[in-house]
């Protein structure tokens, strides 16, 4: 017992350590950042944040990435959840076939769609809108919401299914108001997923965006510039992507183990 | 398996096979189109049949060389990452507790580096790893070792190998924990009384648990480092020289950089098969172990 105890602290101590340099680095100034290496902030500054908080060219950056992320998981979780059902309980011409198919596009780099995504984009007139990136982190999120719904679906008895039809319920009545509230715990879970994997991704959200969707991830980017990096800002930026991903964590705890249990990420 | 026959059911499959065709389809269509085409700028495309893939799987040409550069560098660090971080997350999955407030606390930890977005990771460790304002590189660096992750290729690869295991070591600890919580105590119980050792009760009762957990812990880190690009885009930019300059980044400098269309779409094409038939030989394996079990 004592060893898993090391073991996970040593662990834990390793995951930490970057974080918490990155939050140091952030209340600290640039003079004392570049000054010599301190182990915690000698002169406290909130600085940094303030200046994220009161420019709009920096908080539009988080509004935008919430916007799409919001949007992707809407989106994939409406599309998914009929697909979903389908594969937990019938069987159809090329239904395997499809399935690999979609799992798939899970596993396709990103590297190779972004230049074909900017063309299709700018084609259809989306381009530097958050739902052409909703759209696009479908690709990966669908079929992921896909998987993650049909292992939840197929835990329902389908007698449930059954007696629904018999007492006369019509398939989008049934599927509304009986089945969906009996996968909820499902629903919660791929919601959490594609939230996640939407957040995170920045090649295809910074493809596809120029100013207006803008996502926080690509803003950053602005702190080098010709006087040099500013750390500190660089490092509050960085802080505050964290917050959310954490929010959402402390949330669904319970579930997360849950959502992993069915072995399908 | 008693799955009724249905073939209205693909009218529940229709729409995400419709958003999943116009972001999948469509673009592999535009790309398959670029790779058989050359182009002397203004829009003007003629017919370059195979050429550009003859070009891409030849190593003696400039593009193919640099090709497989990039694939065995990639491979090698797809290898390096499965073989630290497949034992490490086994490891920390065994150690986390099974009971009380604990659980939910260790958990919470564990997960926030996998929902930290990718360059931050890159900034992380860019800010971290630095000799002169990193905690890592200055103490690294104190303790008598050169180490300069923008300078020396032995550095850089090391700072992106400890980057990688830091930010998804979680995924595969969280995927073998949910293995393990499947087992009953009454196993544990049953190995204690006759007196199994630590490695027996491993061998024998979690390992078989973890099985297929561990089998889609693989497939994720294999793909996901096989494609890796924001991460060490923003620590090292590929460099110093080629040293890190995975496929992914190859690819984006082809395309988005020199803007050789031709080319990058033929890199996609092979990149995206042997990534499907990487893909195909898991799910055929993973069917099977559930067919196997019903």
């Amino acid at each position: 017992m004592l060893r898993a105890r090391i073991v996970l602290t040593l662990y834990i101590l390793f995951l930490m350590l970057p974080i918490y340099w990155l939050v140091n680095m952030s209340l600290k100034t640039n003079t004392e950042i570049v000054s010599g290496l301190t182990l915690w902030p000698h002169t406290l500054t909130f600085e940094n944040y303030r200046r994220i908080f009161t420019d709009s060219s920096w908080y539009s950056g988080y509004l935008n990435s919430l916007q799409y992320v919001a949007l992707n998981t809407v989106l994939s979780i409406a599309l998914a959840l009929p697909a979903a059902y389908a594969f937990s309980r019938y069987r159809f011409v090329g239904d395997k076939h499809l399935f690999f198919w979609l799992l798939s596009n899970r596993m396709a780099p990103a590297a190779v769609f972004a230049l074909p995504f900017f063309n299709l984009y700018s084609a259809i007139g989306l381009f530097d809108t958050p739902l052409a990136v909703a759209l696009a982190h479908c690709l990966f999120n669908v079929p992921l919401a896909v998987w993650i719904l049909e292992g939840f679906m197929s835990g329902v008895p389908r007698e449930i299914d059954e007696t629904a039809y018999l007492d006369g319920y019509s398939f989008p009545h049934f599927f509304v108001k009986i089945f969906m509230p009996l996968v909820a715990s499902g629903i919660g879970v791929t919601a959490f997923f594609c939230f996640m994997f939407s957040w995170v991704e920045l090649l295809l959200a910074r493809t596809l965006t120029s100013v207006d969707a803008k996502p926080i991830a690509a803003t950053m980017t602005r702190t080098v510039s010709a006087s040099g990096m500013d750390w500190g800002l660089l490092a509050a930026a960085g802080v505050l992507t964290i917050l959310p991903g954490a929010l959402v964590i402390w949330f669904v705890r319970n579930y997360i183990a849950k959502g992993f249990a069915l072995g399908r990420v | 398996m008693d799955k009724p026959v249905n073939q209205g059911a693909w009218l529940l499959v229709l729409p995400v096979l419709l958003i999943v065709a116009f972001s999948a389809i469509l673009p592999l269509m535009t790309v398959v189109n670029y790779s058989v085409q050359d182009t002397f700028g203004n829009n003007q495309f003629f017919w370059n049949g195979i050429g550009w893939y003859q070009e891409l799987l030849d190593p003696s040409t400039d593009l193919g060389g640099r090709f497989f550069d990039a694939l065995w560098r990639n491979l090698l660090f797809s290898l390096l990452i499965l073989l630290i971080e497949v034992p490490l997350g086994i490891a920390v999955a065994l150690s986390m507790p099974r009971h009380g407030w604990r659980v939910a606390a260790t958990l919470v930890v564990l997960a926030l580096p996998l929902l930290i977005p990718w360059n931050v990771v890159g900034t992380i460790w860019q800010i971290f790893a630095r000799e002169d304002i990193g905690l890592l590189g200055w103490a690294v660096n104190r303790l008598g070792i050169p180490y300069n992750y923008t300078a020396d290729p032995l550095s850089a690869w090391v700072t992106i190998v400890t980057m990688d295991v830091w930010h998804w070591t979680s995924l595969v600890a969280l995927l073998c924990y949910a293995g393990l919580r499947s087992i009953p105590d009454a196993f544990y119980q049953a190995a204690r009384i006759d007196g199994a050792s630590r490695w027996a009760v491993f061998r024998n009762i979690q390992l078989p648990k973890m099985h297929r957990v561990l089998l889609i812990a693989v497939l994720l880190r294999f793909m996901d480092s096989f494609m890796i690009y924001t991460e060490p885009f923003v620590v090292t930019g590929g460099g110093p020289g080629n040293s890190t300059t995975f496929v992914s980044i190859d690819l984006v400098k082809l395309a988005l950089g020199q803007f050789d269309l031709g080319k990058a779409a033929a890199l996609s094409i092979v990149y995206n098969l042997i990534i499907l038939a990487v893909c195909w030989v898991f799910y055929t394996v993973m069917t099977r172990m559930d067919a196997q079990r019903n």
